[in-house]
């Protein structure tokens, strides 16, 4: 078993490879089933309003 | 023919009005070269070697903020529609675009640059290669530029993200360019790597101003 | 023939047939997702050999190689699907390739970490200029995140659309010669000369792993754009009548 995580002396890379994998992997399933959650919760709304309200950009006459 | 004419000589005389405007990417060009001694070392050694890279680097970003405004006052002052209801092809008036702008703001890049060649130490008999080269290439980054300007001539602060969009896409250019460039230091030949900056001028020629001009159809709307 | 696949090419440009089979496919490919990429971890950490030269090490291989495939089939994916969307204008097309950026970009920035991971043990740095492939993909992580950013820089969504399609379509059409000019370069300006993040003389109980984990990429990546979708669509037909349905039923 250590041998397996000893990786022949190439732990530190090989398990940071696959850890950062996990991570982007784990971090991508979040923030889809976040933005899916978020539109979803936009979308039942009262209003049905999907995009935050949004304050009129005021213009400079001069 | 004729409109691409018209649009070439209307632009052409518009931006010699504006000659200021023209000179300030040249300005740029010299500053930013200028830059890089002090970044790097004065040492003739360090600058022979660097100077190539540096020269070609000057002239992208040059060349890209050249190219900014090219579409911006014909959106502005209702042109822009008058030019895509003209019964010639868009595509081909962005081409005289591109041309009018290639001739004030390339040229004179072209006449500088072997000028600060010299003053990065490189030999004299590498400057026709350099004078070549960048007359092939900047046919290319104007053809680029031109579709970075077209994408975001709508956008009110588009300036910065042009270069993010461009820059990547002359990658190429870059390599040929100043591998020519330094073939000709060394004295080696440089036929090879020029064949291919012609090959992408005209790739990019053909094929840039379509992009531009379904950009600024878009951006019309 | 003729109306079979015609109907089915409508179909799958209509939105509220798109998000329900999304919403069906999905459980099916996280299931297979997980376990094509346990099998292909196992396969790769504990089945495979160690390589001649790299020993351990060249296990990277097998996040690495499957990461840079995804980050660059996500590009032409995305391209493609905004191609379609710019050229037929149909919206959902738009909408696949605004699900499959992100997610593409984020595989590329796992390859080039993993083989930045990978090249320290290898090369002595975690960056090399010389090596041709890591190089095209800062290019093509460049690209995506241009991609990204022009798109929301606009306000009005059909417009963003269609304009970073454009620049998608540009962007895939130079990917190729971009490619090409960077191995060219690379091999003018000799790095050293130990092994390449290349597949050593790959043998097959080294190589199925590894197009397991392929596999395995793939299922995760789709399983991430269509969630995305699913999100791009429910904001695309906020106030249409199949989505209202579908949030009185509690559906949604």
């Amino acid at each position: 078993m250590s041998e397996f995580l000893a990786m022949g002396g190439y732990a530190v890379y090989v398990w940071s490879a696959y850890g950062i994998t996990l991570v982007v992997i784990t971090l991508n399933v979040w923030l889809a089933q976040r933005r899916y959650h978020q539109a979803r919760r936009a979308v039942s709304r009262p209003d049905g309003r999907v995009a935050p309200v949004r304050q009129p950009t005021v213009r400079r006459l001069t | 023919m004729a409109s691409f004419t018209s649009v070439f000589a209307r632009d052409l005389k518009i931006a010699i009005r504006r000659w200021s405007e023209l000179a300030t990417p040249l300005i740029f060009f010299v500053i930013i070269a200028s830059l890089f001694p002090f970044a790097l070392s004065p040492d003739v050694a360090v600058l022979r070697s660097a100077g190539t890279g540096i020269l070609w680097i000057a002239a992208l970003l040059s060349s890209l903020l050249a190219l900014d405004g090219l579409f911006r006052t014909d959106m502005e002052d209702g042109s822009m529609e008058q030019l895509i209801l003209s019964p010639a092809s868009l595509g081909l008036l962005v081409f005289a675009k591109i041309c009018a702008h290639w001739v004030v703001s390339a040229l004179p890049l072209i006449v500088l640059a072997p000028l600060l060649a010299l003053s990065f130490y490189l030999p004299v008999d590498a400057l026709p290669t350099l004078i070549f080269a960048l007359a092939l290439a900047t046919p290319t980054l104007s053809a680029l530029a031109a579709i970075g300007a077209a994408l975001t001539v709508s956008l009110r602060t588009g300036g910065g993200l042009i270069g993010l969009l461009v820059l990547p896409l002359t990658a190429p250019v870059l390599i040929f360019g100043t591998r020519a460039t330094d073939m000709a230091v060394h004295g080696e030949p440089v036929l090879g790597p020029l064949y291919l900056l012609g090959a992408l001028a005209a790739f990019c020629l053909a094929l840039g101003p379509l992009a531009a001009s379904a950009a600024l159809r878009v951006s019309v709307e | 023939m003729g109306t079979i696949s015609w109907r089915w090419f409508h179909l799958l440009a209509s939105p509220p047939y798109v998000f329900r089979l999304a919403g069906q496919l999905g459980p099916w490919l996280a299931a297979a997702t997980v376990v094509t990429l346990a099998a292909g971890t196992y396969g790769g950490l504990v089945l495979a050999p160690p390589d001649y030269l790299q020993g351990d090490g060249f296990r990277i291989i097998y996040v690495h190689v499957p990461s840079a495939y995804i980050g660059l089939m996500a590009y032409v994916l995305m391209a493609s699907a905004a191609a379609c969307g710019f050229i037929w204008r149909i919206k959902l097309a738009h909408a696949v390739a605004v699900s499959a950026a992100p997610v593409g970009a984020s595989f590329t920035f796992l390859a080039l970490v993993t083989g930045a991971v990978w090249g320290k043990p290898m090369w002595g740095t975690y960056w090399q200029w010389a090596d041709a492939r890591l190089v095209s993909e800062l290019v093509l992580l460049f690209l995506y995140l241009g991609y990204m950013l022009l798109r929301a820089a606009f306000d009005d969504r059909d417009k963003g659309d269609r304009i970073s399609a454009i620049l998608a379509a540009v962007g895939v059409v130079n990917v190729p010669i971009i490619h090409f000019s960077v191995e060219w370069w690379s091999t003018l300006h000799q790095g050293p000369t130990i092994s390449r993040l290349d597949a050593p003389a790959i043998t097959m109980d080294m190589l199925a792993p590894l197009l397991i984990m392929i596999a395995g990429f793939t299922l995760c990546f789709a399983w991430l754009v269509l969630r995305r979708l699913q999100a791009e669509i429910l904001e695309r037909e906020a106030r249409t009548r199949w989505v209202e349905q579908l949030v009185t039923q509690g559906a949604v």
